[in-house]
């Protein structure tokens, strides 16, 4: 299967934004789109599917709040009650206010963590990982766009050559197989 | 199409209906209240007999525990009379507190505005341009809410009533802990200091409104500079004043209690009110097509300070609470005491109003966006911070005497009919755009990128 794609270089993000906007508007597939930093509509301009991660986090916020509540049981109800303050700790609920404190700890512990961690997780990162951006200066100040070439190659270049790519290089996918 | 805003009618019906159902609830309240010890003992007496209540026959048996008290027979009666003194003086200080606390409420809310005004300017925001000439509507209220409290500040020193102990001399000679304070607890000097607070934040009040109309006809720089430079100013005698206004007009209620976060406790809720008055109040314009260059990322975004700054009170009175509630040192946690005993429901109700329930709904950034679900949570965030300012007034002034009669709702009305009909007329003298303003179209353009 000889398919072939397009990497579409970039010096602006406003020329970016456009273009993604144009080429989604003709309907050619965006299979990734590299840049330096978060260029913000760009996932609206994609028609990407809102991200979830806040339903995520919600849920690993009150995982910690859970969590934070059966520990202090154990410390300081359960295994080894002390006096402290001339308030024996013999009932939860009686010295709930003294682990309020952890209570909102645990849960912005657990929640930012474990959020950062299905971010790497769902973005496909981990440790010693080689990076996967196609052109070295989407690191520096260059935006890059992997897209589809469209029924005709000839007319989708002028088109992003019009909308301000700085380069488009046409990619053979069956050598990078090889 | 800019429109703007015309006083009308409706809110005028509205407001003055208000005003008079109030001063029928205080009046009667007033009425009603005993005016010498012994009417106050047959109020109490017919009480107990009209109703098998708890919390009446608890009060039965504390006053047999003071007549049972090991002082001996002749301090027995003593302690007898000096209980019904005390009782007489709580009920007679019901109507007056029912007034002070919707007074001290709605100041606090315009003071809030003013802050939040303020700190607009200093921090030269382009987003909230387009809110400013709502924002100075709502602070029109404030010269007559201070002057409100002022007045019955007033009468608490002429002695029409007892809220504040330590303005009354035969108390404080017999009583070490006031007398110690008294340098800083007296008459003259607490309205000296009022009379500072006061006119520290009427005269920027009226200069920033000067200058912000002086502004929408021309476009020079210089006027927003100056803007800046009063506005930063400002936010540094605020900060103090505002700090001693709590202790003066709040926390001097319990003149053996102290606490020392409590100017920042008293800033957060005042802080909070009146951002969702703010946010109620310009919803309801847009409603009526005044705002039309409101969009819902401004919407969006007050919600988000409503959230958050919901949550920096719930911060500080937690604060408060915990390390009082940990320490137990007597002189210091007899005020939760007084709150968890007799004040159970609303002390944590108010809790849930102000921090359970805004935090829950709008934490989801859509809910944010969403006019109703927004005038909802105000509404509620309004509500449990009028709740919030009862409950730091009424244990002291009226112990467990209180209720909700037609004084304390009255009182509400009253001010409530004030403070709409003051601020719409204030909205209604100016421009509703500040279009002068050099960030006006960042602020009509302001968008939130994640909004549609």
């Amino acid at each position: 299967m000889s398919s072939k794609s397009l990497h579409v270089l970039f010096d602006d993000d406003d020329n970016l934004l456009d273009a993604v906007k144009e080429i989604v508007k003709n309907k050619i597939y965006i299979n990734e789109v590299y840049t330096p930093f978060p260029v913000h509509g760009l996932d609206k301009a994609m028609k990407l599917k809102p991200t979830n991660i806040s339903i995520a986090t919600f849920i690993y916020g009150c995982i910690g709040f859970t969590v934070s509540i059966l520990m202090m049981n154990y410390i300081m109800i359960a295994d080894w009650p002390q006096d402290i303050g001339g308030k024996p700790s013999f009932s939860y609920i009686e010295n709930m206010p003294a682990f309020v404190p952890i209570m909102f700890e645990m849960t912005v512990f657990f929640a930012a963590h474990l959020m950062v961690i299905t971010f790497y997780l769902r973005s496909r990162l981990w440790p010693f990982k080689k990076a996967e951006n196609p052109h070295p200066s989407t690191t520096d100040d260059k935006f890059l766009i992997d897209m589809e070439t469209g029924p005709n190659i000839s007319k989708t270049k002028t088109m992003l050559k019009k909308l301000g790519a700085i380069s488009v290089e046409v990619i053979n996918n069956e050598d990078d197989e090889k | 199409m800019i429109k703007d805003y015309k006083f009308s009618n409706k809110i005028k019906t509205f407001s003055l209906s208000l005003i008079i159902i109030g001063i029928l609830g205080i009046s009667y309240g007033f009425y009603s209240a005993p005016s010498n010890v012994e009417e106050a003992k047959e109020m109490i007496a017919n009480m107990s007999h009209g109703s098998d209540h708890g919390g009446e026959s608890d009060h039965g048996g504390e006053s047999d525990h003071g007549g049972e008290s090991d002082h001996g027979g002749e301090s027995d009666h003593g302690g007898e009379s000096d209980h019904d003194k005390h009782v007489f003086n709580q009920l007679h200080n019901k109507p007056w507190a029912a007034v002070y606390v919707p007074a001290l409420f709605f100041m606090m809310i315009s003071l809030g505005v003013l802050a939040f005004y303020a700190i607009q300017r200093a921090s030269q925001a382009g987003w909230s341009i387009v809110l400013y000439r709502v924002m100075e509507g709502i602070t029109g209220y404030l010269l007559l809410g201070c002057i409100t409290v002022l007045i019955i500040l007033g009468f608490s020193a002429l002695d029409f009533n007892h809220l504040f102990i330590w303005m009354d001399p035969e108390v404080v000679a017999h009583d070490r802990i006031i007398r110690n304070k008294v340098g800083y607890l007296n008459i003259p000097f607490f309205f000296l200091r009022a009379a500072i607070y006061i006119t520290g934040w009427v005269l920027y009040r009226n200069i920033s409104r000067r200058l912000s109309l002086q502004q929408d006809n021309d476009n020079d720089i210089s006027i927003h500079k100056k803007l800046f430079r009063f506005s930063a100013g400002f936010l540094v005698f605020f900060l103090v004043s505002e700090s001693m206004m709590s202790w003066d007009w709040i926390m001097s209620i319990d003149p053996h209690w102290f606490s020392t976060l409590f100017g920042w406790y008293v800033f957060a809720g005042m802080f909070v009110s009146g951002i969702t008055t703010i946010t109620l109040i310009t919803i309801y314009l847009k409603s009526q097509n005044y705002l039309n260059f409101i969009n819902n990322s401004h919407i969006h975004d007050l919600a988000k300070f409503m959230f958050g700054v919901s949550i920096f009170w719930a911060y500080l009175w937690f604060s408060q609470f915990m390390l009082i509630w940990y320490s137990n040192i007597p002189e210091e946690v007899t005020y939760f005491i007084t709150r968890i005993e007799d004040y159970n429901l609303l002390f944590f109700g108010m809790v849930v109003l102000n921090l359970i329930f805004p935090l829950i709904v709008l934490m989801n950034s859509d809910f944010k966006k969403t006019n109703f679900i927004v005038i909802l949570t105000g509404i509620v965030i309004i509500i449990g911070h009028y709740l919030d300012v009862y409950n730091m007034i009424m244990p002291s002034a009226v112990g467990d005497m209180w209720s909700f009669g037609p004084a304390e709702i009255g009182g509400f009305l009253f001010f409530l009919g004030i403070f709409i009909y003051i601020v719409f007329k204030e909205i209604s003298k100016a421009p509703i755009l500040a279009k002068g303003d050099p960030y006006i179209e960042e602020s009509k353009t302001f968008q939130y990128y994640n909004l549609d």
